[in-house]
């Protein structure tokens, strides 16, 4: 089932990357060419992606939760190791990021006209940026990965962006990098601190993350922690560092949208799953009202603004603000329904909010404005267009069974935080849930209902075959999740409990583990297996 | 057949992808039968599970189950929720009615719909409610249950807009699809409180299985008073939402917008009465919380009389009809809210059957009146429409409450059960809301079927009667409208009769009685009451027809009522304002707030940002200024300098030997004048 062996992450990062490479080589007037070789490297990406799935039960873990393993020196001077691997989290976003990477190329085979081979050059690269940070188990070349990414989004914005593309390629750019810079401090302390209490140096995040059952470090811990917050706080983005995101998304083209939104921002709250948590969890359980509270704002700011909202785009983009404070309140609830909802919900938004700006780009494509108000009786003339966005709207809004992937990221979410001793979080959190309906449900009527009243939507076409093919996928996959997520559960349960565990062993065994760190000794996580709890560590 | 119940919801989906993928391209005729076909087999499948059922062996507590539900669907910590679907005699009763009058109404449908162009996509939607309601009635656990709860609010947002680019209501401004919204919104707002509760419970009980859920609040101990007080209050909430109670039944009126069918089917006999089967199935809950079916009561009774108010002063035939249909889920309410569980849900079934006809009647006079739905411009269509005048007839004695007719024995068991409950202000309330809706209902009778036509010629002359698609169902409909109650016989009368209170001994086993035995216990000791009681209701509801009858008679008595009435009848004539006092206390604070937040995005949020950018090129012009003024100021100072030397310099280096030798004998001069003078 898995034809390459312990090479299988290196191959799925790279393949986007050579195709970027044959690309290159291509000369630039033939762009047709381009875009169907683009569109059947990213073709070929998803397949060689798919052995995760398929092999994910067979595939023996390295001892630590991680499968795939493949390791390598590469720096021994400062102790960067090539190492990639797996866990169930991971691997869910590595499938997130090769399909979408391939609807993104595929949905751009008319709407980018100029400087077709750069552009399609840019999204193979940023393919395999993403997916190296996403199977990264190297601290150095995750921040590499990390920083990597940043290039290729920035030109697509830059190039390929609106009228004031400018503007937001830059702010982008720079506001990331501030948090990037940053969490680059963070990297070094803790790489510096885990030298003089272990005496390795080493950036192998398996090793790093024993760090959590560390005492006696708690102030560095929170530097750490507040370093690394703003990092991943800006990518998510959280309240209040998510005003590059509305900029971004609405002068991005469709297919850096649909990118940016269903990947790019997974990135930030996949840092908190890999980094922050298991890391640092005295700090992590510190911050946490405060965290919490950013996470309600923003449910409920990033709803209310998207209320008001004049453009498609724009309304889309504040949506994700309040979606994603969904994902992080999970995660930050730091029980085990939490977490896995917040990472099922990282994958539901993927989906939905990728296919709402897919559906923005349509339309954006026949009429050139993304002006709500240039809209209304769309469902008259696109018919099968007003159907897919009807169903993927309903995934947006929590709808259950129709096709209800939102509502069970949306519900085990609101189980996990209303485990916390105060309720309210989870109340206020799930006033997001009548606030989406309202805003999403008004710009579908604004936009699908009503008279056929402007002159230029009379004529406009229904989805052609490829268009069509760019939606469906994510229909199905949403249907999926909805109706029977039993498989995602079980993927996520094993990562999600040895999470649990980690963060909460501070806590629950103080004195044991500041005996431990007395002596010096190096927490491995084998001996933390011993006291993580049993169930769910097999996967069904 | 019972292990096969998890179908019967499947059958109408399946002609959801059927219609919904090829009904564009198929004949309308065979969109028609495939949506009918898909409902009558559910039907069927659902007789058969219900008459096996009743033939299976009753569990210890005297309740006849089945439940199906292997497929894990939400494998959570705190609690794991399968695909789960259950069968008890309390779904049975709603799966028949769904069904059953589910056929009948696609059957009409077929009739009514046929000359829209949408025709396929109508059929596509009604099959998915179907497929949706039936989920809800035959969920065996509560997130099931709000997989159809959610799914019957989108089909009711869909077919209200199923007009999507028509205007709806002048006097608000409302169009087709803004009463879709608003309808979904507010029970989003009610299944927000729903949710909440549903967390409550998993979190304390682990599990969310209805039959596991009565056994643990049964065994939760007096700890736990509390926490099912506040669950069952905020379930109601969610039930107040979807079955248009006070305060969030603002769109059930409005729902009116969408094609008379579904107002029929959804808004009428299924859908808004999935919060009273809600709170019925949950009613080992509520026996445990005494304080929430005091609020329910409360709220029940209320909107009962309320509604029934607003009925009296509408003119659309629908709007009478729906706030009818408020006023009546409020009896089913207030019916669980004094603990007459099987009372309410016998007038859910009498309900379903009356009110169906009455909207299935007022939709073929529509018809016939191509279009027109103002009641005051209507008026002695009973001898053009002799199938629906009758048929409308029999439903309206029906929900009036005269004796022998459907409505009689449900409503006459909801009012026995608020005064053997003891609580006579509810039946008080109830009692006079029987007069009032005789009042509205022979109201609307008169000024639509009596007196004479008030349309004009022209329009007179194209009244004409539906088609037998539409008037048959309507005949079914009014012969269940007749003898559909006589399974609920009250026990005073007859005693020995064989199908005597059937209804009864068939549901209670399903019910977690607060009051132990219900209604069946109390009546031996007072019939005379019950027969005293029984006898003063209709007499309420015979005034109120006798009065609705004079004041119609005559062509200028209303107003002059009215005029006399002043504020009072402007006061009901305008919905108490409601809809106006929840925009402004409400909607337009909530999009006042949203424009802050707006703003506050841009200018302060996004300022900040911005302002460090600013700040960050203010700071590099100055550095720049910096840099070119004094660090590269020095640097150029030197060169200046350097060229300054130069210049003055190069004036010397003239190239010319004469000025060199001139220069040279000046040193030299000099050279000798200094050591002559020094020497």
């Amino acid at each position: 089932m898995n034809p390459f062996g312990d090479q299988l992450l290196n191959v799925i990062t790279f393949v986007p990357l050579a195709g970027a490479l044959v690309l290159l080589l291509l000369p630039k007037e033939k762009n047709e060419l381009v875009a169907r070789l683009a569109t059947a490297f990213a073709g070929l990406g998803v397949l060689v992606s798919l052995p995760l799935w398929f092999a994910w039960q067979s595939a023996p873990t390295d001892g630590h939760g991680f499968r795939f393993v493949f390791e390598t020196g590469w720096i021994p001077s400062i102790g960067a190791r090539y190492i990639v691997g797996v866990d169930g989290i991971s691997m869910l976003l590595v499938l997130l990021t090769t399909i979408m990477g391939f609807i993104a190329i595929l949905s751009s085979w008319t709407a980018i006209q100029t400087r077709v081979k750069g552009f399609y050059v840019f999204m193979l690269i940023l393919q395999t940026g993403m997916l190296g940070v996403f199977v990264s188990l190297d601290l150095f070349l995750f921040y590499i990965f990390w920083e990597v990414m940043l290039v290729p989004m920035y030109f697509i914005i830059g190039i390929w962006g609106g009228k004031r593309k400018l503007y937001a390629a830059i702010k982008f750019f720079l506001y990331t990098l501030f948090g990037s810079v940053l969490m680059l401090l963070g990297i070094i302390a803790l790489y510096f601190y885990h030298q003089k209490v272990a005496g390795i140096f080493t950036f192998d995040i398996r090793y790093l993350q024993a760090m959590g059952t560390w005492a006696g470090w708690f102030d560095l811990q929170c530097w750490i922690w507040l370093a690394f917050f703003l990092g991943f706080a800006i990518k998510v983005p959280m309240f209040p560092f998510h005003t590059w995101l509305p900029d971004a998304h609405v002068e991005a083209p469709t297919a850096g949208s649909v990118i940016l939104a269903a990947v790019l921002l997974k990135m930030g709250t996949y840092g908190f799953v890999r980094f922050s948590l298991p890391m640092m969890p005295e700090a992590t359980k510190h911050y946490l009202p405060w965290a919490l509270t950013l996470c309600v704002i923003g449910i409920i700011y990033g709803a209310m603004v998207a209320m008001v909202q004049k453009d498609w785009k724009k309304l889309v983009a504040y949506s994700s603000v309040s979606h994603l404070g969904f994902c992080m309140i999970g995660i930050f609830a730091l029980t085990a329904d939490g977490i896995t909802g917040g990472v099922l919900q990282m994958l539901n938004h993927g989906l939905a909010t990728g296919a709402l700006f897919l559906i923005v780009g349509l339309v954006y494509e026949r009429r050139h404005t993304r002006e709500i108000s240039e809209y209304g009786g769309l469902w008259k003339v696109m018919p099968l267009f007003a159907v897919l966005f009807m169903i993927m709207m309903l995934s947006s809004i929590g709808m259950p069974g129709i096709p209800g992937n939102g509502f069970i990221g949306e519900f085990t979410i609101l189980m996990g935080v209303f485990a916390l001793p105060q309720k309210f979080w989870a109340v206020l959190a799930a006033t997001g849930i009548v606030l989406g309906a309202a805003y999403m449900l008004w710009l579908y009527q604004r936009t699908m209902f009503g008279e056929l009243s402007n002159e230029k939507n009379k004529s406009l076409k229904d989805l052609n075959f490829r268009e069509t093919a760019t939606l469906v996928p994510l229909v199905l996959l949403s249907f999926w999740i909805g109706l029977y997520p039993k498989p995602f559960f079980n993927i996520l349960a094993e990562p999600v409990h040895k999470l649990v565990a980690q963060v909460e062993q501070t806590w629950q065994y103080p004195e044991e583990v500041s005996v431990l760190t007395e002596d010096n000794v190096l927490v491995r996580l084998e001996d933390l297996k011993e006291t993580a709890p049993e169930e769910g560590n097999e996967v069904h | 057949m019972l292990d096969f119940i998890w179908l019967i919801p499947l059958i109408p989906l399946a002609g959801v992808l059927i219609n919904g993928f090829f009904g564009r391209r198929m004949p309308l005729k065979v969109v028609g039968v495939i949506a009918c076909a898909t409902v009558l087999a559910a039907f069927l499948l659902s007789v058969g599970a219900v008459v096996q059922l009743a033939g299976s062996e009753p569990n210890a507590d005297g309740l006849r189950i089945h439940e199906v539900g292997e497929l894990d669907w939400i494998p959570l910590d705190a609690v794991s929720v399968p695909w789960e679907f259950s069968l008890d005699p309390l779904g049975s009763v709603l799966l028949l009615v769904v069904t059953g009058v589910g056929f009948l109404i696609h059957v009409y449908s077929i009739g009514y719909m046929a000359h829209e162009k949408d025709y396929a996509r109508f059929f596509t939607y009604l099959n998915l409610f179907m497929g949706m309601m039936l989920t809800l009635v035959l969920a065996g656990n509560m997130m099931v249950m709000f997989v159809g709860w959610e799914g019957v609010g989108l089909c009711s947002y869909l077919l209200i807009g199923f007009y999507y680019d028509k205007p709806f209501d002048t006097r608000t401004g409302l169009t087709c699809a803004d009463a879709g919204r608003k309808a979904f919104i507010t029970n989003r707002i009610g299944d927000f409180a729903f949710l909440i509760g549903v967390l409550y419970l998993a979190i304390n009980f682990g599990t969310l299985t209805f039959s596991e859920i009565s056994e643990k609040v049964t065994h939760a101990g007096p700890g736990s008073h509390a926490l099912l007080v506040g669950v069952g209050i905020l379930l109601f909430l969610g039930a107040c939402g979807k079955s248009a109670q006070i305060p969030l039944y603002v769109w059930l009126p409005d729902a009116m917008a969408g094609p008379t069918p579904v107002s029929a089917l959804i808004h009428a006999a299924t859908m808004v009465t999935a919060g009273v089967y809600m709170v019925a199935r949950m009613s080992a809950l509520y026996a445990q919380a005494p304080e929430a079916m005091a609020v329910i009561a409360a709220v029940g009774a209320l909107t009962a009389i309320f509604a029934a108010i607003m009925g009296t002063a509408a003119t659309d035939i629908k709007k009478v009809l729906a706030y009818s249909t408020v006023s009546q889920l409020g009896y089913m309410f207030a019916a669980l809210g004094v603990g007459a569980y099987v009372a309410g849900i016998f007038h859910l079934m009498t309900h379903a059957f009356f009110k169906a006809l009455l909207f299935l009647g007022a939709g073929s006079v529509i018809h016939g009146m191509n279009g027109e739905q103002d009641i005051t411009k209507m008026g002695g269509l009973r001898k053009k429409m002799p199938r629906t005048y009758w048929t409308f007839l029999v439903a309206t004695l029906a929900i009036a409450g005269i004796p022998g007719l459907a409505g009689f024995f449900s409503k006459d068991e909801i009012l026995w059960g608020a005064w053997s409950s003891g609580n006579k202000m509810v039946w008080l309330t109830l009692a006079a809301a029987a007069g009032v809706t005789a009042f509205y209902m022979f109201r609307l009778v008169y000024l639509t079927f009596w007196g004479r036509f008030r349309g004009g010629d022209e329009a007179e002359s194209h009244v004409h009667e539906s088609n037998n698609l539409m008037t048959v169902p309507l005949m079914i409909l009014a012969g269940l409208a007749i003898v559909g109650g006589w399974v609920g016989f009250p026990n005073s009368f007859l005693k020995d009769a064989p199908f005597i209170h059937s209804f009864h001994h068939w549901l209670a086993p399903a019910i977690a009685d607060s009051h132990g035995g219900g209604h069946g216990a109390e009546a031996s000791h007072s019939a005379g009451v019950e027969f005293g009681l029984m006898a003063l209701a209709v007499g309420i509801a015979l005034c109120g027809i006798f009065l609705a009858l004079q004041i119609y008679k005559s062509s200028s008595l209303p107003q002059k009522i009215a005029d006399t009435l002043g504020p009072v009848y402007k006061l009901v004539r305008n919905l108490f304002w409601v809809d106006e006092l929840y925009n402004l206390v409400v909607l337009r604070p909530f999009y006042a707030v949203c424009r802050g937040f707006r703003w506050v995005d841009i200018h302060v949020v996004d300022g900040l940002v911005n302002g460090t950018r600013n700040a960050t090129l203010g700071l590099s012009y100055i550095s720049n200024l910096h840099d070119r003024v004094v660090v590269d100021g020095l640097v150029n100072l030197t060169g200046w300098t350097t060229t300054l030397f130069h210049r003055m310099l190069g004036r010397v280096q003239t190239g010319m030997i004469q000025t060199y030798l001139s220069v040279m004998l000046l040193g030299v001069f000099i050279l000798i004048a200094y050591y002559t003078l020094a020497g």
